[in-house]
């Protein structure tokens, strides 16, 4: 029994993660190359809807998720304009990229969809023969595909940001950006690469909540999974690895929480909800000092020359 | 000397037309993704309202809450922090106030109602000052931990008007609609203008809006708030206490947010509702930025969103546009105020501009 | 590798800003092997030109001619592909990245994905090989000292193949030891054909590494002829425009009773070492005490645990006899003590707000100026405009915001804020770093000024020159400790230089 409840919240806890995983990741990019943006969140749900549609309309997943990407980037192009070429606040910024989506995401599925409807979407992939291994099978080799793209991206990342070029760009840029301008490279330009990246796999992951996950689409389906992207960002100190077990450790309370519904353990509903929302909290509370080892250039918007 | 201020202020006007015009032409191709004519939609969205005295005094009612909220996260901003939890303060602030009038429901109007704000802003000022203190103590980011406290606000007060205070009347019909019972009278502001919804708060609202002025600007503690905000390094070195009046400002932000909670208990609905916050906690934001951050641009501000938001819901039933698509444009106006702030800050941009505009000659110097 | 740089001309360069002629139709010139100095004050435009021929600014007009051919440097990029490197000012490096991938940054700026350390490593080797600049080329950028830095500088520029080198105030941060052998390997470059342009205020620096010498003054060049022909003293007539006669202190202090006791103080810095380690000194009535030392040695944390900003962790600090050891701020000002912040801009003023508000920004909090928390706008109007027109600061009226006054002028509005308040005690942080030579002039006869009133005062600077026109004692501060104190002296200069480096007694250096 004991042991079921705990399989049953990791092999649920881990295509939990997947969203978040790709918002956080393409979160750190945004901030390694020193822009905050808050607007993850909107335009997951942007990204969600998107997929959703075409899925409905169209049926196929993987165009689905191409929406959401290509919507996503849409977004993101247009938070670089705000943020990079007219250098504005990037958290408040964010939180109007944010309303934007909330508020389109939530009109056209009234004016396209109008009522809960489910769709197919994709379902888990289980691997012939590892799939069939007790518990480990169940844990690891029984989850949809992009489940194992998401964690794949977690090393690639990596490599991406410390042995490539553009990373090592990339990490100039958000940490003493005049430096990499003395150099030559087009700071703005990274900025803008790093956003629309950023907020491509912001849209994707909008995209897997409907397609790959809930099947439905709901006004404000994000309910706060882009925000906490972002904070844990802050929790894994800026590096892949760190934002990976982040998201584990979210998506397992989360799965948690849903199993104490599940199994009708007698505890208000509401309070259940709260806990992911409150371990943010924590989380940011406990990793304040870790906010020293972050790109020194974040939030600040680039000026060349700008006289003392 | 006066002609250049005069340019400089139609520069400005300018600039913050263009940036809202700019803003309403995207607007105006999500209204076209929504199949709706954007031309008609706006239309009714700015004229219907202010057609008749139904219009006039619902953008009044939409606008006490708005300026309220709007005060709030003017102080916040003016400290250096920004609130974004206006929903949840809002939501905390209205339990508060409606536990109180709950409680003491034969307390006379002119006790019962000082008393009930008061807890609302308390409140509201706890919500608030839970996030002020995380970030002057323990350095969390603030957008962050007041969205979060949204969350939790919202399922808080839901917890507590589906359970504890549901309205015993729905629990007796079976309804469970999750509402508090209706408050008494002597906790309901007054109808200002009869057969409207028009009340009391608006008035209110006008006066805590002059009275946030006077604060800031002509009282010691509003010096010291701004210099903790404008820069935090100055105002330690003159002995202020920055963490502190972090603490300070988003107490109060959240009060106020609190306090619009309140408004919208004794004034609109008269009991604790699911839908109590209505948004006015993130509508409260375009409105402090469109005001300037500025008390007395506030009050005005208010007023125009009040409008849209007003003529939102019109245009639903009349252009059959979801009324959420104003959020979307308040978002949008919020991206484009932000972005407007360049052609005031960057005075190379400025120049050249003002040129262009024949609101200047080449040879004149700029600021001093 | 780019053509060997012969000849270098700039033609009839102008640049503007808002509001300024940052460059007026200059014309210089440079050939191989040559040092030339660009000299001039502050806002003279010697940065602004550089940064045109670096590529980082597009002049409005003019053109730029690299051995007879025309060529247009619109990037810094640019400014590499033609063999042209500089090494700013403020260092531009990446403190969280190693110095190797410092170095390859240099190289990435067409590439996406390949990233060739190894090829970097060698070159950076051959580099340090050629001109004996030994770095480790694994170890992080903010692992480094400032000296350690600048040869990172010197090696990506040359790694990077600049035959052309602009240095703009390359010493600004070195000890007197460093800057010595940085002149020492300019030379050595010169020798091997690079040419290289040197941006310095220091008169003496100047004399010493320059074939030739171009003065500007306010945007145009005044000058240009062969360093030799010179003495410091003309060259600083022809920078100034006007024979130059800083204020200096005329007769000895006879100043016994002490004002400011720092005892034994200990003190964490920002990175959470001990800054202030045991530090000890005096300031007695009527008398200017000097803090030399190479910045980052603990006159940042001195100035702000005196002033309470921060806390010590052991010892005491007495103002007039009172124990003022880690009182809150307030406190402190209100007993009578005075403080110039170094960072002018964002610390001694706040630059949004309006003149007015910062002229009162010590006293909003008492009457007359406010009463019961109210404050009383009349008088902070009579107030503030009395003390714009007594210190002579340049603004439109008392409304402007301080973030549109010349950098003279905030400090005037600051000195306004200290002095009128008479204080018994003033610290003064780097004072006249950053002003022309006008205002300088003018801080310091207002220090002067404050020393004939029987105020103590404490300057803390870099420039010897400053500290050796008006300290009466020098105190030489070094890794948070007093490591001496001079009178002033004929020699002492040139035992300053060596303290600073922390060697206290010569026979060691030998």
């Amino acid at each position: 029994m004991v042991l079921n409840f705990i399989i049953g919240i990791i092999s649920a806890g881990i295509p939990l993660a997947a969203p978040l995983l790709l918002a956080s990741l393409g979160e750190m990019f945004n901030q390694r190359a020193g822009v905050f943006n808050l607007g993850v969140e909107g335009i997951m749900l942007m990204g969600a809807f998107v997929g959703f549609l075409v899925v409905l309309t169209i049926g196929s997943p993987v165009l689905g998720f191409l929406a959401a990407i290509l919507v996503g980037a849409v977004m993101g192009l247009l938070m670089a304009v705000v943020t990079v070429k007219f250098k504005a606040k990037q958290g408040i910024s964010g939180i109007g990229l944010f309303m934007l989506g909330w508020g389109l995401s939530g009109t056209l599925f009234r004016v396209y969809v109008g009522g809960i409807t489910s769709i197919e979407g994709i379902r888990t992939f289980s691997f012939p023969l590892l799939g069939k291994i007790p518990i480990i099978g169940e844990i690891f080799f029984q989850n949809n595909i992009l489940v194992y793209i998401t964690f794949l991206l977690v090393p690639i990342s990596w490599y991406v940001l410390n042995k490539t070029a553009w990373g090592l760009k990339v990490r100039a840029v958000g940490t003493n950006p005049q430096a990499a301008d003395t150099l030559g490279i087009k700071v703005e330009r990274i900025r803008f690469q790093c956003i629309i990246l950023g907020s491509m796999m912001a849209g994707l992951a909008g995209a897997y909540l409907t397609i790959a996950q809930t099947h439905i689409f709901a006004d404000n389906i994000t309910a706060g999974r882009g925000f906490i992207a972002v904070a844990l960002v802050y929790f894994g100190k800026w590096k892949p690895a760190g934002i990976m077990w982040g998201t584990l450790l979210f998506s397992l309370a989360h799965a948690l929480q849903r199993s104490i519904q599940v199994y009708g353990i007698n505890f208000p509903y509401e309070i259940a909800v709260i806990i992911p929302y409150l371990l943010v909290i924590v989380v940011l509370a406990l990793s304040y000092k870790s906010q020293l080892l972050g790109p020194a250039a974040l939030g600040k918007p680039f000026i060349r020359g700008s006289r003392e | 000397m006066k002609k250049k201020l005069y340019n400089e202020t139609i520069y400005r006007l300018l600039i913050i037309v263009v940036a809202v015009l700019s803003a309403l032409i995207v607007g105006a191709i999500l209204l076209l993704i929504a199949k709706a004519n954007p031309l008609k939609a706006y239309y009714v969205m700015f004229t219907e309202p202010l057609s008749g005295k139904f219009g006039l005094t619902e953008i009044l009612v939409r606008a006490a809450p708005l300026m309220l909220v709007g005060l709030g996260i003017a102080i916040a901003f003016r400290s250096g922090i920004i609130n974004i939890g206006g929903e949840g303060q809002i939501m905390i602030g209205a339990i508060f106030g409606t536990f109180i009038a709950l409680t003491f429901p034969n307390l006379p109007t002119y006790i019962l109602l000082p008393f009930v704000f008061i807890a609302s802003f308390i409140g509201g000022a706890i919500w608030g000052g839970i996030a002020g203190w995380m970030k002057a103590y323990l350095s969390v980011n603030e957008i962050l931990s007041t969205i979060m406290l949204n969350y939790i606000a919202f399922q808080v007060y839901m917890f507590l008007i589906r359970g504890p205070l549901i309205d015993p009347q729905e629990v007796s019909y079976g309804t469970g609609v999750p509402q508090t019972a209706l408050l008494s009278k002597n906790a309901w502001l007054v109808r200002i203008i009869p057969a409207s919804r028009l009340h009391a708060g608006i008035i209110v609202a006008v006066i805590l809006a002059i009275l946030v002025y006077i604060f800031l600007w002509k009282t010691t503690i509003g010096y010291r708030l701004r210099a903790a905000g404008a820069e935090a390094k100055a105002a330690k070195y003159i002995g202020v206490n920055v963490k502190n009046y972090l603490v300070l400002a988003m107490l109060l932000s959240g009060g106020f947010a609190g306090m619009a909670g309140a408004i919208e208990v004794c004034g609109v609905h008269h009991r604790a509702l699911e839908s109590i916050s209505a948004g006015y906690g993130f509508s409260g934001i375009v409105v402090a930025l469109f005001g300037g951050l500025h008390p007395l641009g506030i009050i005005p501000a208010s007023a125009v969103f009040g409008l849209l938001i007003v003529g939102a819901d019109m245009m639903q039933r009349s252009v059959t546009v979801p009324a959420s698509i104003i959020l979307a444009i308040q978002g949008l106006i919020i991206l484009a105020i932000v972005s407007s702030q360049i052609f005031f800050s960057n005075i190379a941009l400025k120049e050249k501009i003002m040129i262009k505009l024949k609101l200047m000659k080449s040879g004149d110097k700029d600021g001093s | 590798m780019p053509e060997i740089i012969k000849k270098l001309e700039m033609r009839k360069i102008t640049k503007k800003f808002p509001g300024v002629l940052a460059c007026n139709n200059i014309d210089i010139h440079i050939n191989s092997g040559e040092i030339v100095a660009l000299l001039g004050e502050n806002g003279a435009g010697k940065t602004t030109l550089m940064n045109v021929l670096f590529g980082l600014y597009q002049p409005e007009h003019g053109e730029i001619f690299l051995n007879e051919k025309k060529v247009v440097i619109n990037s810094p990029r640019k400014a590499f592909a033609y063999g042209i490197g500089m090494v700013h000012q403020h260092f531009m490096l990446v403190p969280n990245l190693t110095v190797l991938e410092n170095i390859a940054l240099g190289f990435t700026s067409n590439k996406i994905f390949k990233l060739e350390l190894n090829k970097v490593r060698t070159k950076i080797d051959e580099v340090s090989k050629e001109y004996g600049l030994s770095v480790n080329p694994d170890a992080y950028i903010w692992q480094l000292s400032v000296g350690e830095q600048q040869r990172v500088e010197l090696i990506k520029v040359l790694c990077l193949g600049a035959n052309l080198l602009i240095l703009d105030e390359p010493t600004a941060a070195l000890t007197p030891q460093e800057t010595d052998e940085l002149i020492g390997l300019l030379k050595i470059m010169a020798k091997k054909d690079r040419s290289i342009i040197f941006i310095s205020h220091k008169l003496n620096e100047v004399k010493a590494v320059s074939d030739r010498v171009c003065v500007l003054r306010n945007g145009s060049l005044v000058y240009e002829g062969t360093t030799p022909e010179h003495s410091v003293s003309t060259l600083a007539e022809k920078m100034a425009g006007r024979e130059i006669s800083m204020p200096t202190l005329k007769e000895k202090s006879h100043a016994t009773s002490p004002i400011l006791e720092i005892k034994n103080v200990f003190a964490k810095g920002s990175m959470g070492t001990m800054a202030l380690d045991g530090f000890t000194l005096t300031v007695n009535r009527g008398e200017i005490v000097g803090i030399a030392g190479v910045s980052g040695n603990g006159q940042k944390e001195l100035a702000d645990v005196i002033n309470g900003i921060n806390h010590i962790e052991s010892g005491q600090i007495l103002l007039n006899d009172e124990d003022i050891t880690n009182k809150a701020p307030q406190k402190i000002i209100n007993k009578g003590m005075g403080y110039i912040p170094e960072d002018r801009m964002h610390e001694g003023t706040i630059p949004s707000f309006s003149v007015k508000e910062n002229i009162i920004m010590k006293d909003y909090n008492h009457p007359p100026l406010s009463k019961n928390t109210f404050l009383q706008n009349k008088i902070i109007e009579n107030y503030s405009s009395e003390l714009i027109n007594n210190f002579d600061i340049k603004c439109p009226d008392n409304k402007t915001s301080c973030a549109s006054l010349s950098g003279g002028n905030v400090q005037k509005v600051i000195l306004a804020r200290e002095l009128s308040r008479k204080p018994k005690m003033l610290i003064a942080s780097y004072p006249i770093r950053g002003l022309d030579i006008g205002a300088a002039e003018y801080v310091h006869e207002q220090l002067l000024e404050a020393r004939s009133e029987n105020i103590g005062v404490l300057l803390i600077s870099e420039e010897l020159d400053e500290l050796l026109d008006i300290c009466d004692r020098i105190a030489v501060i070094y890794e948070g400790k007093t490591l001496d104190i001079l009178d002033r002296d004929i020699d002492t200069k040139s035992k300053l230089g060596l303290l600073m480096a922390g060697i206290k007694d010569e026979k060691k250096v030998i």
